[in-house]
């Protein structure tokens, strides 16, 4: 009952969010330099005068600036997205069509950084005095400092050209018609480069934050109880400590959503992976802006879908937290 | 102790500092070592580095000087960092301020309006901006700024909560002083050392950002960038890997840098806080 409550007044908010950003897609189309119309129809200048015409009348853009909002923030209501013009398909069928495998390399990155991230900010922490625990935190701070993009073209370097393990591009091997189990596998292995790049950079973002909260729960007076019933130190750390430490994290790791859709972009790019990331940078690169505004509106949704589904999480890890919103 | 001896007993932000001088020492020198430009072509194409004498890093795709480029680009990178905080800053130090000062329906307000920028993805809203203006300094400059105020104006605000019932504010605003005075001249000067400590690590990320959206073809085309160098060699990435991992490897030591003069700038500056911390961790 209480859940269910808790959703409807998330999903209001999302639903706020996500008109402000039409409104804002919409503005943004009106700022650029040139011809709406030419922009709707991804061309730069040059292009056929009566095709414009046309586009003009279909969107509305001789109407006045109220009317065209109205219209344009009803069509994407209606998931109606426009058209691609260059790629000459619905801009939602694209973006549905790539949603997958997006979902299937965030999702991924986000399991794998997120469990080595507590886990190494745990060691860390225990650690805090020792030399190994300050080259954990060293190693953080270098992956939190390295371009995700050239990470990703030196791991093709080592992994794929020089020593020639894994696969450097695509989802899967093409031609190969593989079924069942066998194309699981062979997704699995194209899979391996593409999130653990993408993961290593939210890693160490998990390390860093992993460590100074799991410090701050080691003072509690819980944990010296729990010392002095003579409980060991490997289920205090586990039990009382992480446990407590682990609720700023989940909210954390839920701000950190919208990161990771981003740096899909970059990843998905260098690894020819075909979600909505590489979608958006060939978009960029045809300028295709109406496919753009409607990536951009999508992966917005995604974080905030991220951020709901954290949100939950949170509810479910600590009961005491009941109705705060 | 003097603020250099607590910031130069965080070894780290020694290293980082002499780093970042070296960095910045290349983008003064580029222009006298290199004062051609870096666009142009001066030797035949893929020359591995040291194959040939006065091109250390070797020639790119089109048989460009990477030294150059290399050098011509740090310039770039510290510029855009250091503009594009800057203008961060003037966006959320008074979104903040007056936030948090003010309290109640403008808090709201204000913070519903951060927490929306905040919601949507960084790098993707930055892409689109950057699309929609045309590539250019300035265009990555706004985008950026854009895209990374919304932490400064949270932490901004929650200093201003802290400090505007505090007496040295009471008494102030007792003989008179214009909230703006006291927003200015009482509380501001106070909230000074975190929002250094967020610039330095804010330029960190900004040029991580630029660098992102260059690689992605999103660069200022008459401006020479390591982002743009490593998306240009991308594609030979198999025939001549140094050509990307040279500026790559200029990135990262320069964002390492920067992380770790925030760091060391933090313990400098809120030396009681840092000595707390360093308790904690030893017990």
């Amino acid at each position: 009952m209480l859940y269910a409550r808790l959703i409807l007044m998330r999903l209001l908010k999302a639903i706020v969010v996500l008109l402000l950003i039409i409104v804002f897609n919409f503005v943004l189309i009106q700022l650029a330099p040139g011809d709406p119309a030419a922009i709707l129809a991804g061309e730069a200048g040059a292009s056929d005068e009566q095709f414009l015409q046309q586009l003009r009348e279909r969107f509305g853009l001789d109407q006045p600036l109220y009317v065209q909002l109205w219209e344009y923030v009803s069509g994407i209501a209606t998931l109606d997205f426009g058209y691609s013009y260059r790629q000459q398909m619905p801009v939602l069928d694209l973006i549905l069509e790539r949603l997958p495998a997006t979902l299937l390399l965030t999702g991924t990155a986000f399991v794998l950084s997120l469990g080595l991230g507590i886990l190494a900010g745990a060691m860390a922490a225990k650690r805090a005095k020792r030399v190994s625990g300050s080259v954990i935190m060293a190693i953080a701070l270098l992956f939190y400092a390295t371009p995700l993009f050239w990470v990703a073209l030196m791991a093709v370097v080592l992994f794929s050209v020089y020593l020639d393990w894994l696969p450097a591009y695509g989802m899967f091997t093409v031609g190969a018609e593989l079924t069942g189990w066998a194309h699981v596998l062979d997704v699995a292995k194209h899979l391996i480069l593409p999130a653990t790049t993408l993961g290593l950079f939210f890693m160490a973002i998990y390390t860093r934050m992993t460590r100074a909260p799991m410090l701050d729960a080691a003072q509690q007076d819980f944990v010296k109880t729990a010392r002095a019933k003579g409980l060991k130190s490997g289920v205090i750390q586990r039990r009382h400590i992480l446990r407590n430490a682990l609720l700023p994290i989940i909210t954390l790791a839920g701000l950190q959503a919208g990161q990771m859709v981003g740096g899909a972009i970059l990843t998905e790019t260098v690894f020819a992976w075909p979600g909505i990331g590489r979608l958006m940078y060939e978009a960029l690169m045809q300028r295709d802006y109406n496919l753009l505004l409607g990536i951009f509106f999508f992966s917005a949704a995604l974080v905030i879908l991220f951020n709901i589904v954290t949100d939950l999480v949170y509810r479910l890890a600590d009961p005491r937290i009941k109705e705060a919103t | 102790m003097s603020f250099f001896a607590r910031f130069a007993r965080n070894r780290g932000a020694l290293a980082g500092l002499i780093i970042l001088g070296l960095i910045m020492l290349m983008a003064a020198l580029a222009p006298i070592l290199f004062p051609e430009s870096p666009w142009r072509m001066v030797q035949r194409p893929f020359l591995a580095p040291f194959e040939v004498d006065g091109f250390w890093l070797g020639t790119d795709t089109m048989g460009r000087n990477v030294a150059a480029g290399l050098m011509h680009g740090a310039w770039v990178s510290l510029l855009i960092g250091l503009v594009s905080t800057a203008v961060a800053l003037v966006i959320g130090v008074p979104l903040g301020a007056v936030a948090g000062y003010h309290g109640g329906l403008i808090d709201d307000a204000l913070m519903r309006f951060t927490e929306f920028f905040q919601t949507i993805p960084n790098f993707a809203l930055a892409i689109v901006l950057v699309a929609i203006m045309q590539p250019s300094v300035t265009s990555i400059v706004v985008a950026i700024a854009l895209v990374s105020w919304p932490p400064v104006a949270r932490l901004v605000r929650a200093e201003f909560l802290s400090l505007r019932h505090r007496e040295y504010v009471e008494a102030a605003r007792l003989i008179g002083q214009s909230n703006t005075t006291i927003i200015l001249r009482q509380i501001l000067p106070n909230t000074l050392s975190p929002i250094i400590v967020l610039a330095s690590l804010m330029v960190a990320t900004a040029i991580l950002l630029e660098s992102a959206l260059s690689f992605l073809g999103l660069g200022d085309p008459n401006v020479m960038s390591w982002g743009y160098m490593i998306g240009a060699a991308r594609t030979v990435i198999r025939q001549a890997w140094w050509l990307s991992f040279f500026p790559g490897l200029a990135i990262l030591l320069t964002v390492l840098a920067l992380n770790l003069v925030g760091e060391g700038l933090d313990d400098a500056l809120n030396p009681r806080l840092t000595r707390k911390r360093h308790q904690e961790s030893a017990t």
